[in-house]
Formats: C-alpha cells, structure tokens, sequence
C-alpha cells in the first residue's frame, strides 16, 4: 500500500478529496493568540535570573585584531562573563555542512581577521542590557585595518584581497576543483555566429535586507536534566539545534529547541548564529541567557538576500526567436558561504526561464566579498536572475522590433519542449499567463499571439537533447575564470565591435544598495531604510511613467516610479519596475537618491 | 541604582513596581509586570510593535519613560477583550486575515483602538493615517485596513453579531 493510499483510508474523514481551498477566506488556526496578544513568541517568555549576551563587533569592513583588553569590561559592575572566541569548542563551520556541501569557513566568534563590518570577535554577558551594553563600550579591540573589496569583479581580480582564507580565490569551489557553476545546452557560439541579431544587457540587483518585525534572537536555559531548552526565533529548528550541537561539540540529544511563531523571517532567520551564541552563554554562567540582535544589528549583520550581476548575451533569428543565450553570473555571498553557493546551484538550475531556447551557456560564480554574508530570502537563487531575464526578454522584443508579450509567448517554453537541464517540461502556463495578464491589462494582443497555446507546438524536434559542444581535449568548457576567452564582459569597458544589430542594455538596478558604505552616523534604523510604510497615492512628479511594461506585476518595490503597494513587501523590486525607470530616463543617480527616506 | 516605585492602572487592574532611572515602559510592561503584549521591534519609535494607550492616547511603551505614567492608566493588547468575549477590532482581524506571523498586531490592534475611540465613523483615509507609524512585514496592510473599517462599522451598529 502507497502512503497515498494510507492517507485516504485513515484520513478519509478528515479531509475532502476535493480540496478547494484557494480563492475561499479561512481562518488562521494561530491567530487566536495573535489577536489576544498571546502567541508566545522566543522572547515571550520570563525567566528568573536571565542574563543578557552582547557582541563586540568590527567597526571595519576587512581587520586583523592585534590584541583585545578587556579588563575594564570584566570589572565592571553586573558583568558575569566575558566570551573569547577559544570558548568556543569548534570554532569553524559552514551552514551546508549538514549536507555535506562546502568547506567549513566560518566562526562563531571571530579569532583574528574580521570580513565584514559587524563581525564579532567577543561576547560580553551581563546582568542587564544596559551593563552588557556598557561593557562592549569599554573593551578596547587594536584593530590592523585591512584593504577591502565590495565589488564582485574587483574580488575576481588577481590582484584583489583575500576575504576568505579558506577560498582564497575569492570564489566558492564546486566539485571540488572549479570557480563556477557550469550549464552548457547545444553550441551558444555557432549559433551565435549564424544569428540576425545579438542582444546583450547587465543587469545588477542589490542587496535586500529581510526586515523582519522580530529581530533574530534566542533565550537557552540550562535544565536539571543536564539539557539545555532553546527558545528561538529559528525559522530552521532543526538545522539550528544541529548546528548548534557542531560548534559547541554537544550531542544534539543534549538541546532541547522550542520555536515556530517567527515574528516575520522572509529567510533571514535561517543562519543559526543566535542559537549556539545563547547556549554557549547558558553552559558558561549556567544561567539562562538571552542573545537578541536589537534592530541596528539586524540592519547591519543579519545575512540579507545577496547582491547579484548578470551578463546576458541573446542570439536572435530572423523572426525573433531567440536561439542562443549566454550568462555570466555573479553571487556576491559577503565574506563566507553561508547559503550562497546553493543559491548558485539553483539559479543555474533555473535557466534561462521559462523560454525554449536550443542553445545555453552560463557560468556562475559565487564570490566573496567584505560585504555582510548573504543568505536566503524568498525564492533567492531564483529572483534576482529572473528579474535579469525579465529586463532581458523587454530589450531583446524592443531589438526585434515585436510587442514584448507577443516575443515572450513566441519565445515560451511548451509542454514536451526539453529544458536546458535536460528535463521535459510538462505542465507549462507561460503562454496563458502572458494572455491572461494582457487581457487583465487591457494590452492589445495580435491573433497569432491569442491562438498560441502551451499544451501544443511543444516537443518534436523542441524535445531533443542538442550536441554539447566541446573543445580539442573533449571538455565543455574552461574549469577556471582566468581560462576564460579574452572577450571583456558587457558592460565592463571598452570592447570590440559587436556585430550588426547589437542592442547593449546600460547598467539597470533592481534594488537600491540598502548597507554597506553608510556615511558616519547613520546607524542602520528602520527610518534610514526603505521599510515599505504604508502605501501612499504617487506624486505628481513621481506619477505614471510613459511606458509600463505590460505584465507589470502588482507587487512592485518601493521606488519613484512604482509606488511601495502592501502586499508583498518583501518582494525585491521586478523588471517591470526597473525598466519603467529606465524607460521614464530617470538618472541613476536621482534614482539612488530615492533609496533614503531622508 | 536607584529604583522609584511607580503605580499605575494596567488593563483597569492595579498595579505597582520599581522601576530604574531611564527604564522605558516597554522593558516595564514585558519584565516587570509580566505583559507581553506590546512587542519589541526596533527600539527607537520607528515601527509601532510596542503601542499602547496611556490615559486614551496612542503612545509608543519603547521612547516612554516608565515613570512618567505614575497615575496613569495603561491599556495594551492583552486587555482588549472582555474575559472570552472578543473586542470587535480582535475578531474583525480574526475573520478579514489581518494577521498573519502576529508579531505587529498587538500594536496594530492598539492604534486602531485609539482611533475608533476617538472617531468611530473614519474614512479609510483616516484610518490609513491613523496606523501611519506600524509597520507590517507579511500581512500587508490592506487586508488591516479593511478589518478596521468592519470593526467600526460592528461598533456603530451596536450589539455584537
């Protein structure tokens, strides 16, 4: 008997086969205690005797510490314990350890060189906030102040610092022995050879900031049963306990975690740096400590989405197919791994959309910069190349001269069409979004466009698995970054002539940079970021701009042409909002200029 | 440090506590007294989680002097209903799905109370201004402006449904 079949024989009366669920109200099962004010959340719960854990952070983006004192702080009134980073029973780990992907690269508590401003290099805990606070002030750090790198290519470069000791080329290593994640499908350069048209765009997206209304936290109590109990704002309980349990060498048997009601994580609660910081603190004072980031640290250190870069190069033919297309893609992961070098894995797994295209190359790169590390949010891995493909796909219609909807539905992928992860696609909607979208919008479509469905056209000669081109010693391609052809990147500088037709997209952002390089005193708060408030009505000067792309989604980000609306807030600004601005010639720099709110 | 013993009225209950120099209402309510309603989530005044009353008016317990509400009475999200009997706003958010991780809704419910207090007929504009200064993250806000217009509307017709 499957466990389908089980389901329905034990659970017949529980739940209706015929699930309908979407589209109806329904009543949430936890928000009794939202509304009454009692869902207890990790630091809804009181206890005798808690003591408060801080951080000594760096104040530098790239710093060797010489030497802490921190006897003031020690002899300070209501100071229990100061934490060095040799308190730490295994001081190095990398979240995907647990799946075995990745080197360890990453302490709890810094011991020597920092990679990122924030870092931490000495815990102080204390009686109250306030004398935990006090104490952090008084322990004096002599910092050796390193050169630093923000910039994807500059850390690529030979030249570049080393942020990550333990990948000093800057870049996470893939099986083993290469700086990228690969794709090939078919041979992008004949066909790029033999197209009417080459379209090329580079495409950045900054980082994103989670925001969640609960800062990351944890409160670890020691039991008489020689356990320690959790309670944790985790939105991974089970990864945290077992990250937990592998830094301070604990049998996991020995962690007790209680968590679930998250006040809002988006992705930013994954990371597990409160949870071992906590109990780590409860083992040393046998008190029951807090560690809670207030809301500065959660602006400044919690991981955000990373900032990406694509460079997009389209071969079109005659009528507008597009027949080849090559990425170079860049994963700025901040100064170690964390989740990153997934979120490569998934993003190459992803291309290039949701388009049939018989030709595909993309090398991806995750890269190390002294930028905060980066880390999950909603769907990321995903999100920031489809906002390139999606400003991609506007330009490449605008060189085709077709309307873009009519060029996506030309170009969408079709039931039995094979991807270019060599999987068939089945249960494909693209072409019926894209009319649904247009008749919803009031967009004129042609018929041709209006009679294309997704359930046929597909397969045949669309469902083979094209000739991978290799090279003389039968390898698809180069292992490393500098066996690269010598061809500059779009966008970087000065290039050769491009070929007849070219179309060459300018820098287009997706985001504003929300950290990193804030100017003296502006501490990170909710007020000096775009926290989506509210939604207001546009300005007149900010109104309507003149071309608005067509499948426009309704959960545009904050920005001078699209209005912040409410329903998704955390959802990074999309291509439609990006290109609305390119297209209403906003300058970037008035476009930066809107990233503050004062 | 010198501790000075404040008494207020918490909810309609009597309450009484010492309090530091400089403590804020926020770390008082949650600590001392044991209210974990009002929630923290910045610090500095900025997102509205930590809401309450203090003698009718819409105050933020984090940038609040807990001594400063001496005689006073307190009201938070935890003393909206009426033993198991829901306050309109509370079931209002409960039907329309205006909460969904919960973590902004005690503060929420808090700047919705003052203003159906002070204006139980309010235009949508109104009540858009009215939560001006809470932040919601997951929820989004239109599904709490749409729960505090019913509850107006339940309060103006009376008796509960």
């Amino acid at each position: 008997m499957t466990t389908f079949e089980m389901r329905k024989e034990y659970f017949a009366d529980e739940r209706p086969e015929d699930l309908k669920e979407i589209g109806r109200p329904t009543i949430r099962q936890d928000i009794l205690g939202h509304v009454t004010g009692r869902s207890r959340f990790y630091d809804d719960h009181l206890f005798d005797g808690l003591l408060h854990m801080r951080c000594v952070r760096s104040p530098h983006h790239h710093a060797r510490v010489r030497a802490i004192d921190a006897s003031a702080a020690e002899a300070m009134p209501g100071v229990r314990r100061i934490v060095r980073s040799g308190d730490v029973p295994k001081n190095l780990n990398t979240l995907l350890s647990l799946l075995g992907f990745g080197r360890d690269d990453e302490p709890l508590i810094t011991p020597e060189t920092v990679g990122y401003r924030g870092e931490p290099v000495l815990a102080v805990i204390a009686e109250t906030e306030a004398a935990a606070r006090a104490a952090v002030r008084a322990v004096r750090v002599d910092w050796d102040v390193l050169p630093h790198v923000l910039d994807v290519e500059a850390a690529l470069a030979p030249d570049a610092p080393i942020v990550n000791s333990e990948y000093p080329n800057n870049s996470f290593d893939y099986h083993d022995r290469y700086d990228h994640q690969k794709l090939r499908f078919g041979d992008v350069d004949r066909a790029f050879q033999g197209a009417e048209r080459i379209v090329e765009g580079r495409y950045r997206m900054s980082p994103i900031e989670q925001a969640p209304m609960e800062t990351c936290g944890a409160i670890a109590v020691p039991e008489s049963n020689d356990r320690f109990t959790c309670h944790t704002s985790t939105q991974a309980l089970f990864f945290s306990l077992a990250t937990t349990a592998k830094l301070l060498d604990l049998p996991s048997a020995k962690l007790h975690f209680i968590g679930g009601t998250v006040g809002g994580g988006f992705g930013g609660k994954v990371d597990s740096v409160v949870e071992p910081m906590s109990v780590l603190g409860a083992q040393l004072t046998g008190r029951p400590v807090k560690f809670m980031w207030d809301r500065e640290e959660e602006m400044q250190v919690g991981a955000p989405r990373g900032a990406e870069m694509w460079d997009i190069r389209d071969g079109l033919d005659r009528d507008g197919r597009i027949i080849a297309r090559r990425f170079t893609g860049y994963f700025d992961a901040g100064a170690y791994t964390r989740l990153s070098s997934y979120a490569v894995v998934k993003a190459v797994g992803h291309l290039p959309g949701p388009y049939t295209i018989p030709n595909v190359a993309a090398n991806v790169y995750c890269v190390f910069t002294n930028r905060t590390p980066a880390t999950a949010m909603r769907g990321f891995g995903i999100t920031g190349v489809d906002f390139a493909i999606e400003c991609q796909m506007d330009r490449a219609a605008e060189a085709a001269g077709l309307d873009p909807v009519a060029f996506r539905i030309l170009n969408a992928y079709r039931d039995g069409d094979m991807k270019a992860h060599r999987r068939l696609a089945k249960n494909t909607a693209l072409i019926e979004c894209c009319q649904v979208a247009a008749e919803k919008a009031g967009w004129p479509l042609d018929g041709t466009a209006l009679s294309q469905s997704s359930l046929s056209g597909g397969g045949g000669a669309r469902a083979s698995v094209p000739e991978t081109a290799t090279d003389g010693e039968g390898r698809i391609g180069e292992r490393r970054r500098r066996a690269l052809p010598a061809e500059p990147l779009a966008g970087s500088g000065p290039r050769g002539r491009l070929p007849e037709g070219t179309i060459r997209g300018s820098d287009v952002a997706a985001a504003p940079p929300q950290r990193m390089d804030m100017g003296p005193g502006s501490g990170p708060d909710l007020e000096s970021f775009v926290v989506p408030p509210l939604p207001a009505a546009p300005s007149p000067a900010t109104g309507p701009v003149p071309h608005q792309p067509p499948i426009a989604p309704s959960t545009a980000a904050s920005s001078p042409a699209a209005p912040a609306t409410p329903t998704a807030p955390a959802t990074p600004a999309t291509p439609a909002a990006g290109d609305s601005m390119l297209a209403a010639r906003l300058r970037r720099s008035r476009f930066l200029a809107g990233t503050r709110r004062r | 440090m010198t501790k000075t013993a404040v008494t207020f009225r918490l909810n309609g209950a009597e309450t009484a506590i010492f309090v530091d120099g400089g403590q804020n209402l926020l770390d008082v309510l949650r600590r001392g007294v044991g209210d974990l309603s009002p929630k923290y989530g910045c610090g500095q005044g900025g997102c509205g989680g930590c809401s309450v009353l203090v003698d009718g008016t819409l105050r933020l317990a984090c940038i609040t002097l807990a001594e400063s509400v001496d005689g006073a009475s307190v009201e938070t999200a935890a003393g909206l209903a009426d033993g198991p009997r829901l306050h309109p706003l509370q079931k209002a958010f409960m039907e329309g799905f205006a909460a969904q991780c919960g973590y902004c809704t005690p503060g929420m419910l808090m700047a919705a109370r003052a203003l159906l207090d002070a204006n139980p007929d309010p235009a949508r504009e109104e009540v858009v201004e009215a939560i001006s200064g809470n932040l919601c993250r997951c929820t989004g806000y239109e599904p709490i402006i749409d729960a505090i217009l019913a509850a107006a509307a339940d309060l103006r017709g009376g008796a509960a449904r």
